[in-house]
């Protein structure tokens, strides 16, 4: 998206992004996520399933904004979105006899 | 993980990972899946937009029941992890009724298709209309009976063609939001499967409604009605609802007759307040008896 000017807020404003998740195996291929994606995230791939459909990939995987429409229209509930974590930090075990 | 082989033989979809488990596991049977709808029906969406609406109405699961018909829609009694009915054709409503009147705290949603609801079993519709029983019907409305090989239905419109009508439906189709608000229904609302946030704002809306609630959901059937009128894939139809729709809230119900391939005006278009059976029932019995002592 173009911007005639930098909005004044752009550096406190952290747009969410999403991670999508694709069950192949259930997917039959009606590409109603790939035609109403806002952001044209999703596109059909070349690959058969088990079922003989050709599943969609996720293209552009930065660009999702987890607005979860894919998983609202997906009519085999095949699809879904998480919140991408943007930086990983390891697991601390709070409490537990494992810890020694 | 890889591919499961079962008993029988039958390859079960891969199943994720156990951290990210799709949003709606807790509603659905997800072991059922795939499910036996074609591809791109709406009935899918209609059930996806159905479970989103339990969420958003902050619904009990436990307290909700569904009940199916017979048909394409009669199966989602099979794939919801609810309290679920599958019950003879025609026929969701009346055994509907009997848990309603059984249980009074249960909510009960009818999810049938519309030649299970508006043909076998039209008289239960405007009976059930008739006597405000507390119920959700979510009527999906494909246009066609799919399930049997694509024949005329009481929603077929005027002029399309079906496998039982080789020059065109002459029967002139049912409107069902004018037949449900004159039977007495106290919401009636109109969606496509392609407006999934609104229908499912107006299904959390209707299942917190007190009273005979009926959301009809315009789906696409790219196996019997689109191809058989050669209208192309259940995309095209999405597309066509895109172009098609008009939302008009309140509009007189008597204007939404649906033609063939004409403009399909959606919304909300009856939401009204009218005493329920239980409570006409509760009243006349200490009325005539006198209060419980």
């Amino acid at each position: 998206m173009k911007l005639w000017r930098k909005p004044l807020d752009s550096d406190k404003i952290k747009i969410i992004r999403g991670e999508i998740h694709i069950i192949k195996d259930r997917c039959k291929g009606c590409s109603f996520c790939v035609e109403y994606c806002p952001k044209e995230v999703l596109e059909m791939s070349e690959e058969f399933n088990a079922k003989g459909y050709h599943p969609p990939y996720v293209k552009k995987p930065d660009d999702c904004v987890e607005c979860h429409l894919c998983e609202m229209l997906c009519p085999e509930f095949s699809i879904f979105v998480t919140v991408k974590k943007e930086d990983e930090k390891p697991v601390t075990v709070a409490s537990g006899e494992e810890q020694t | 993980m890889a591919e499961q082989k079962t008993t029988t033989g039958v390859v079960k979809p891969e199943i994720p990972e156990a951290d990210v488990i799709h949003p709606m596991e807790n509603l659905l049977r997800m072991d059922r899946m795939p499910h036996i709808w074609c591809s791109s029906c709406g009935i899918g969406i209609a059930v996806t937009a159905f479970t989103a609406a339990l969420e958003k109405a902050k619904m009990d699961p436990n307290m909700v029941s569904i009940v199916s018909g017979i048909g394409c829609t009669g199966r989602v009694a099979g794939y919801v992890k609810l309290d679920s009915f599958h019950t003879t054709h025609g026929r969701p409503i009346a055994f509907g009724t009997g848990i309603r009147v059984a249980n009074p705290n249960i909510k009960v949603v009818v999810f049938s298709g519309d030649g299970d609801l508006i043909a076998i079993g039209g008289n239960h519709f405007i009976h059930a209309a008739r006597r405000n029983i507390d119920m959700l019907v979510v009527c999906v409305n494909n246009f066609i009976y799919a399930m049997t090989g694509g024949q005329v239905a009481p929603t077929t419109p005027l002029a399309a063609y079906a496998t039982t009508s080789p020059y065109g439906c002459v029967e002139p189709p049912f409107n069902i939001p004018y037949l449900a608000e004159s039977s007495g229904a106290v919401y009636v609302a109109r969606w496509t499967a392609l407006h999934v946030r609104r229908l499912t704002n107006s299904l959390a809306e209707a299942l917190q409604k007190k009273g005979f609630s009926v959301v009809e959901v315009i789906s696409p059937c790219a196996m019997y009605y689109s191809r058989i009128n050669r209208l192309g894939d259940g995309l095209d139809m999405m597309r066509f609802y895109h172009d098609n729709v008009e939302i008009r809230h309140g509009e007189d119900t008597k204007n939404l007759d649906i033609g063939f391939q004409t403009k399909i005006i959606c919304g909300k278009f009856v939401d009204r307040e009218r005493p329920t059976y239980m409570e006409r029932y509760s009243q006349w019995l200490t009325e005539v008896k006198g209060a419980k002592k």
